[in-house]
């Protein structure tokens, strides 16, 4: 179970690295939500794993740690709520400048051009 | 116990609550409870830092657990400094605001003291996974703030700055994991007993944490090689909030300070000192990547914006080296370039509102209505932050200096911290005698007239730099017992002792 867990936690956290290195924001979207994954299962496992086990001491001869499922508990949902703003952020800069890349335009020269006189007409 | 620690946190908290649900109430009503809300955080954190002055350690344990099993939050001295200067910055900066910055989005005034309410709860915790917790507390009501006012040019700074504290936030809950995998603790006091006695490959584990841990304070703190988010972010933002930004990069300054020198302090064995032989000359690429960025800023809010970098620069280098002179040069120093860098944001954004199309670019352009009181604010601001006597920044840089005098270090903090501040003194004087006084005949439609608010905040931010030198003699020594509080953790420990049923008082 150890390798198998460990070998998703990697997978995970490479896909998402990878996705996160895109232009595109929603890529850069998807691979957070993987490294937040991978994080989130990385984070299970720092109470050691165990089958069968109950987080109640004396309920059973073996018990697991309950922190790290509290932690992830909190880490699960904070991840989840800056993922939903950030996918509204990425709708708001498509909307803003037709593209949906990183940095509002492909070309950084050509973004600097047209940034200029957005800002002066505010 | 003592139940004046959680004021800090439940005045915003309850301040804030109440904004989000009177969204559509006149404004005037709005301002008023904000401001009100504010002003109830100044006069609770000045009865904290009283409280502290004992050098005593101050403890509440949420729901009474024992200090290793529950959260706690604990005060002392760094806490009571930290969360006063934050007060201070926030009521000029909420009062600049309160002049037509918080107009446009109903809630600012929610996400103001949301934020508040994030860095003081970062202040105060004694647990690394509750700091953890204010880091995205004050970071979503940071995301809301950098979006205020809307326009396009914000979109794309601000979907950088949330992605990258996102990846941050990832990789503090991985080195959160690695700690408490081998440790079984994430309480700072319980992980300041339990790491001098790691050994083999947990202690591997830990100092990959550890490190890994710094790495997300570096990005906070805007330290080398991961400064390059802020100029952009900082320079789009409305200028109450970049000014209340200002503070945000002292978060990670003061999360090293605490961990660093509480979990890996002197006595943490094999893990003494991590990471801060790294620390020391990336503070110093910092404060040198700060100074060429000033001097190619293209407009004042960027100016600014570099400056912050400079500071972090300047007071990560002292910080590094850990000698106790040092920390409380660079807690001098926090105060000054806090408040001065503050007041420089409102000052820039006062000038952007009346030079028309000019903004607050360095170019060539018709004179302003108010230029005469614009142009002191500058001046003193601008002096106060380059350390030019008699302001309060000079002497926060003697101090630093003062503070290493001998070996290789001195050669390099010295040579540096001088050639860097000669240098931002010509990036002011060149962007200030642009902006001031090469200046065109012609008029600007419909100049803004100064409100009184906004007058106020930002003279009030830079005639700080004036009473910090009026006051530097009590400030020092509040300083240098809070450096030497931070050196000696050894009675941090004993919150663990404290007895939770029978003892309260």
């Amino acid at each position: 179970m150890e390798l198998v867990f460990a070998l998703v936690i990697g997978a995970l956290t490479a896909s998402g690295v990878y996705l996160l290195l895109r232009a595109r924001t929603f890529p850069v979207v998807v691979g957070l939500t993987l490294i937040s994954y991978g994080v989130n299962l990385f984070l299970f496992s720092s109470g050691r794993l165990a089958t069968g086990a109950q987080p109640i001491l004396g309920t059973t001869g073996s018990y697991t740690d309950p922190l790290p499922q509290a932690l992830v508990l909190t880490a699960i949902v904070i991840g989840f709520a800056m993922t939903a703003f950030l996918v509204v952020l990425a709708l708001r800069s498509l909307a803003d400048h037709e593209d949906d890349h990183v940095d509002g335009h492909q070309d950084i020269h050509a973004t600097s051009a047209t940034q200029k006189p957005e800002e002066t007409g505010k | 116990m003592n139940h004046w620690l959680t004021a800090p946190i439940l005045i915003p908290l309850l301040g804030g609550i109440l904004q989000v649900f009177m969204g559509y109430a006149p404004i005037s009503l709005r301002r008023t409870l904000a401001i009100a809300t504010t002003v109830l955080l100044l006069v609770s954190t000045i009865v904290l830092v009283a409280l502290a002055s004992d050098d005593s350690y101050r403890l509440y344990a949420f729901g009474n657990w024992q200090p290793p099993f529950g959260i706690v939050l604990v005060l002392d001295r760094l806490a009571a400094l930290m969360l006063v200067l934050t007060a201070i910055l926030a009521i000029f900066c909420h009062i600049f605001a309160i002049g037509g910055a918080d107009e446009g989005n109903r809630q600012f005034h929610g996400l103001f003291l949301f934020q508040l309410m994030g860095l003081n709860i970062a202040f105060l915790t004694g647990d690394l996974f509750n700091l953890f917790v204010a880091f995205e507390v004050l970071l979503i009501a940071s995301y809301g703030l950098l979006m205020h006012g809307g326009g396009r040019a914000r979109s794309v700074p601000g979907l950088h700055y949330v992605v990258l504290n996102l990846a941050g936030s990832a990789v503090f809950l991985i080195s959160v994991g690695m700690i408490y995998s081998v440790t079984g603790t994430l309480n700072m006091a319980d992980l300041a007993l339990r790491i001098p006695d790691l050994t083999g490959e947990n202690l591997s584990i830990v100092k990959a944490g550890g490190m890994m841990l710094l790495v997300v304070f570096a990005l906070k703190a805007a330290l080398i090689p991961l400064c390059f988010w802020l100029p952009k972010a900082y320079a789009n933002a409305t200028a109450p909030v970049a000014a209340l930004f200002a503070v945000m990069t002292k978060v990670g300054i003061y999360a090293i300070l605490r961990v660093y020198l509480l979990v890996f302090g002197d006595d943490a064995g094999a893990l003494a000192n991590l990471g801060m032989d790294w620390l020391f000359p990336l503070a110093l690429i910092t404060l040198t990547m700060g100074v060429i960025g000033a001097l190619g800023a293209d407009n004042l809010k960027t100016l600014v914006a570099w400056q912050v970098i400079i500071s972090v620069g300047t007071l990560l280098a002292p910080i590094a080296l850990g000698s106790a002179a040092g920390i409380s040069a660079a807690l001098f120093y926090l105060l000054s370039s806090t408040w001065t860098v503050g007041g420089l944001f409102l000052v820039a954004e006062m000038v952007a509102n009346q030079r028309g199309s000019a903004k607050d670019k360095i170019v060539t352009a018709p004179r302003m209505r108010n230029r005469t009181f614009l142009s002191v604010l500058f001046l003193v601001g601008a002096v106060a932050a380059a350390g030019l006597p008699p302001l309060s920044g000079f002497f926060a840089k003697l101090l630093i200096l003062q503070s290493v005098l001998s070996g290789s270090e001195m050669a390099w903090l010295w040579s540096v911290v001088l050639i860097g501040s000669f240098f931002t003194v010509i990036a002011y004087s060149r962007a200030g005698s642009i902006v001031f006084w090469r200046t065109v005949d012609g008029h600007i439609e419909e100049p803004r007239p100064l409100g009184g608010n906004v007058s106020v905040a930002a003279g009030a931010l830079a005639g700080l730099s004036v009473v910090l030198v009026a006051l530097a003699g009590p400030i020092s020594e509040f300083t240098d017992a809070t450096a030497a509080q931070l050196l000696n953790p050894g009675d941090y420990l004993e919150i663990l002792k404290t007895p939770m049923v029978k003892g309260d008082n």
